[in-house]
């Protein structure tokens, strides 16, 4: 514990993944999964900016750059996600993942 | 990193983020559930500003807790009928297995690989170099994020505009 490095970092990362894959199965509802997904874009980003504070680059500020971009389209994604899960509750009075199967074969 | 500020900042915020996240899935109320979120997004914050990355970790505060956190909550309050208490479906099990086995290959794949490690400190400030290479190397996904944006905006309001709303306008 005398010095952090990549590692560490690396392993935070990996269990906010983790932990946002696992809301993104199994939540049963739709603002849940969303959570899910929102901890998986962070997890990522933080693993974007260790790589980019860490490791051996020419241009090492390119990770940075990966991470305006996807907390952008993560912005985006998740307006227009939220519009969707009200205006499903609207037509179907649920946002219950499991009980919207109108395109179940 | 060795100096002792950075290192007890960091073992502090990954608790507090990991220990967040955690919540975020085991709590049975919705609302406290987008309050542990809040709590995990400033301490990914928080572990920005030891990684260096200043500017990144305001845009974080900014818009993960100033709009995505409210929106989630907004999308909340506006579901009121849907059951707030953030439950699992059928897929509890098979989630749980494949998220463990994503995390312990991520984990194992971190300490097993030798990275090429740079001795650099970290950067001194970044915002004016992330201004540079977004007006100059990445101009163009720079524009097209602008338009992703302004389509997603659209396309918000579009979905969630009430019925008959043309009428109301004239």
């Amino acid at each position: 514990m005398d010095s952090v490095d990549l590692e560490h970092f690396l392993v935070v990362g990996a269990l906010l993944f983790a932990v946002g894959l696992y809301m993104t199965l199994a939540k049963r509802n739709f603002v849940g999964v969303l959570i899910g997904i929102e901890l998986m874009f962070n997890a990522v980003n933080l693993t974007f900016i260790s790589f980019s504070r860490f490791v051996e680059s020419a241009e090492p500020l390119n990770g940075h750059i990966f991470v305006i971009f996807v907390i952008t389209v993560a912005a985006a994604e998740a307006a227009v996600a939220l519009a969707l899960a009200v205006l499903l509750y609207r037509l179907r009075d649920t946002i219950d993942v499991d009980r919207i199967d109108l395109l179940k074969w | 990193m060795e100096d002792t500020g950075t290192i007890v900042a960091f073992w502090i915020l990954a608790l507090i983020t990991v220990g967040a996240a955690f919540g975020v899935a085991a709590v049975r109320n919705q609302i406290h559930s987008v309050v542990l979120l809040i709590v995990t997004f400033a301490g990914v914050a928080g572990l920005y500003i030891t990684l260096s990355a200043d500017f990144i970790a305001v845009v974080q505060i900014l818009i993960y807790i100033g709009a995505i956190a409210i929106l989630i909550i907004f999308a909340i309050v506006l579901t009121p009928r849907a059951g707030r208490l953030n439950q699992e479906g059928f897929m509890l099990l098979p989630a749980l297995g494949l998220a463990a086995l994503v995390a312990g290959t991520m984990i194992f794949v971190a300490f097993d690989t030798s990275w090429a490690i740079s001795e650099r400190d970290g950067f001194e400030e970044t915002a004016t170099a992330i201004g540079d290479l977004l007006l100059d190397k990445y101009a163009l996904p720079f524009e097209i994020a602008s338009v992703l944006l302004l389509s997603a905006i659209l396309g918000a309001i579009l979905l969630v505009r009430p019925e008959g709303a043309e009428e109301e306008i004239e």
